[in-house]
């Protein structure tokens, strides 16, 4: 701490310079936390999910539906315990606004999810209302919603047989997770399928896509290639996998979210690396003079390299303390405004801690090579400018 | 005056410029005693700032013996060194050497950094240095807003801070006026006098001269008559 004071000084020497380079590092930093938690969200965001579920989807996509006449022939597989089935509604509530509703048969929801929480009433009303729709506990909480009230929801799929896009639902139910993680995910609506296959335009034929839970989890990958070699060769081939990898194969719709998140990162701190390490060194180079007179006073070439690196360290750990701080505030804001997208996404002690390791990592790339340079500087040659 | 604090025992330096051998100083030998003040005189490339450099431990001898308060230097590797100068050695250079972003109390401060004083002291004790340089006023203003006879006395507090035998100064008045170089030798030669400092001064300057007990004048690395 004695040195506090001198390596301080020495950072702020040429203010506009160590202003810039701490926006740049707070820049890369604030990107770092943003992408990073993205990235965790996305990669472990299905972790919760456990293995005793598969999902059936068409081989083709899982937008292509499948038909509902396949559900009691996986039923009857051997090692299939229940299934049930969710048709992608596509909500839309007020203006624009995506929300996640499944057309589903409230019993086999119920025994193929058990990790939903609701009493036996709202179960009951579930299943004998025929325009019931239960929500998620934040789905409902974001929007207010109270059990007992119409939800006008638009699908920008499927028209009633009106023509018209226009639903209206009976609020029977909230619903829980059975635990934190899956709290979290309280984000989606079901509906009663029965009433959205009555009443849609393109009829009752269509499923979308099969939960299966397995009598014993171990048999997954048996039971998994036994229903798509089933259907192998049939106008419906299916791709049958766990629940977890269905939830990722969903967002890599979207890409390989690690990857890009990588690219991007290497990307940023790439050239955080030559600025930085580019002004460092030329504030070295600057003050070899300072530096000798330093020794010539008594200061080892340990205690200057370290003085030099510490300066670097000092000067990464504000621009990633104060970047990630924005980052955190930036994905509150987004979580809370956007919580059909954002809701779980978390700057975690994960991202911190790899922050951390970037913040560490930057700092010797940047500080290591100046600060040796420093240790070396000789007294005579360097007070005599040379 | 008999006590010898610096003994200087045929010395040779030479250094190695590209594929050049230069020989600086030639079997040079020489003794300062405790409490002596001395003027190192002679023209450019003489050798004077060379021997400087190695009386202070910033240099090391090619060959022969260096001893200041009867310790051997001459064969310290620069981490020895390096503790050595922080407590036997104040230096005094020509462009005073002061750090930019430091107050004139921090940079005086800094030779104590290397002890294990706390903060308060440290910064009692480089407040007795300025006052003792006529200076205390101006501790917690940066060089840039000293003039320069300011920032030699500024220099020269750092150099006493440690409280060190021997100072050694490097053309300490070449870059100031006549008026204030006189007032800056008056103070080297007070510290003398009054607080026992060993003085090594290398000048180009005869009147500079003239405020040290003695004057020795390098030619071409050897040692050339004593004046007292």
């Amino acid at each position: 701490m004695k040195y506090f004071n001198l390596i301080w000084s020495s950072l702020w020497r040429k203010k506009t310079r160590a202003w810039l380079t701490l926006l740049s590092l707070i820049c890369a930093f604030l990107l770092f936390g943003l992408l990073q938690a993205l990235s965790v969200f996305f990669t472990a965001g299905a972790d919760f999910v456990g293995a005793s579920r598969l999902v059936v989807q068409s081989r083709v996509s899982f937008t292509e539906s499948l038909p509902i006449r396949m559900l009691p022939e996986i039923e009857a597989m051997p090692g299939v315990k229940a299934v049930s089935h969710d048709q992608w509604f596509g909500g839309v509530w007020g203006e624009n606004e995506q929300l996640f509703v499944f057309a589903n048969d409230p019993e086999r929801l119920r025994i193929t999810y058990p990790e939903w929480k609701m009493s036996d009433a709202e179960w009951a009303a579930f299943k004998n209302t025929r325009t019931g729709v239960i929500a998620g506990r934040k789905a409902a909480e974001a929007r207010g919603w109270k059990v007992g009230q119409k939800l006008p929801i638009k699908s920008n799929i499927f028209p009633k047989k009106d023509g018209s896009m226009a639903w209206e639902f009976d609020l029977v139910g909230i619903f829980d997770g059975i635990d934190e993680s899956w709290q979290a995910q309280t984000l989606g609506l079901y509906i009663n399928r029965e009433y959205f296959a009555e009443a849609n335009q393109f009829g009752s034929g269509f499923a979308g896509v099969f939960n299966v839970v397995l009598d014993d989890p171990q048999q997954a990958n048996a039971v998994a290639q036994a229903i798509d070699a089933k259907f192998l060769n049939s106008p419906n081939e299916t791709k049958t996998q766990s629940e977890k990898d269905f939830n990722k194969g969903f967002f890599a719709q979207i890409g390989d979210i690690g990857l890009i998140v990588s690219l991007i990162l290497v990307a940023v701190f790439f050239t955080i690396l030559i600025l930085t390490g580019n002004t460092m060194a030329q504030a070295v180079r600057e003050r070899i003079p300072e530096l000798a007179v330093l020794k010539t006073l008594g200061f080892s070439n340990g205690t200057v390299t370290a003085l030099v690196l510490i300066e670097a360290l000092v000067l990464c750990a504000i621009g990633a303390i104060v970047g990630m701080l924005l980052a955190s505030f930036a994905i509150t804001g987004l979580a809370e405004n956007v919580p059909q997208f954002f809701g779980s996404v978390r700057t975690n002690a994960t991202v911190w801690f790899q922050a951390f390791l970037a913040m560490i990592g930057l700092a010797l790339a940047v500080g290591l090579p100046p600060a040796l340079k420093a240790g070396r500087v000789k007294i005579v040659d360097a007070l005599a400018g040379r | 005056m008999t006590d010898t604090l610096i003994s200087v025992k045929n010395v040779v330096k030479h250094y190695t410029r590209g594929k050049q051998r230069v020989e600086v100083l030639h079997n040079l030998s020489l003794d300062i005693p405790k409490g002596d003040f001395v003027a190192l005189m002679g023209p450019s490339g003489s050798g004077k700032t060379t021997l400087l450099n190695l009386i202070g431990g910033l240099d090391q001898p090619t060959s022969g013996e260096i001893t200041i308060g009867g310790k051997r230097i001459d064969g310290m590797n620069s981490g020895q060194l390096a503790n050595w100068r922080a407590s036997n050695v104040g230096f005094v250079f020509q462009f005073y050497n002061l750090l930019p972003v430091l107050t004139a109390e921090r940079n005086v401060e800094l030779p104590l950094l290397l002890t294990k004083m706390g903060g308060s002291e440290r910064l009692k004790r480089a407040n007795v240095a300025l006052e003792i340089v006529g200076l205390k006023d101006r501790a917690r203003h940066k060089p840039k807003e000293l003039s320069g006879g300011q920032e030699q006395r500024v220099a020269i507090a750092r150099a006493l801070v440690s409280d060190p035998e021997l100072l050694v100064c490097d053309e300490p008045t070449g870059d100031l006026d006549r008026k204030t170089a006189d007032e800056i030798l008056t103070l080297l030669q007070r510290l003398n006098r009054e607080y026992g400092k060993t003085i090594v001064m290398v000048t180009h300057d005869p009147k500079a001269a003239e405020y040290a007990k003695r004057t020795v004048h390098l030619d071409k690395g050897t040692l050339q008559a004593q004046a007292a």
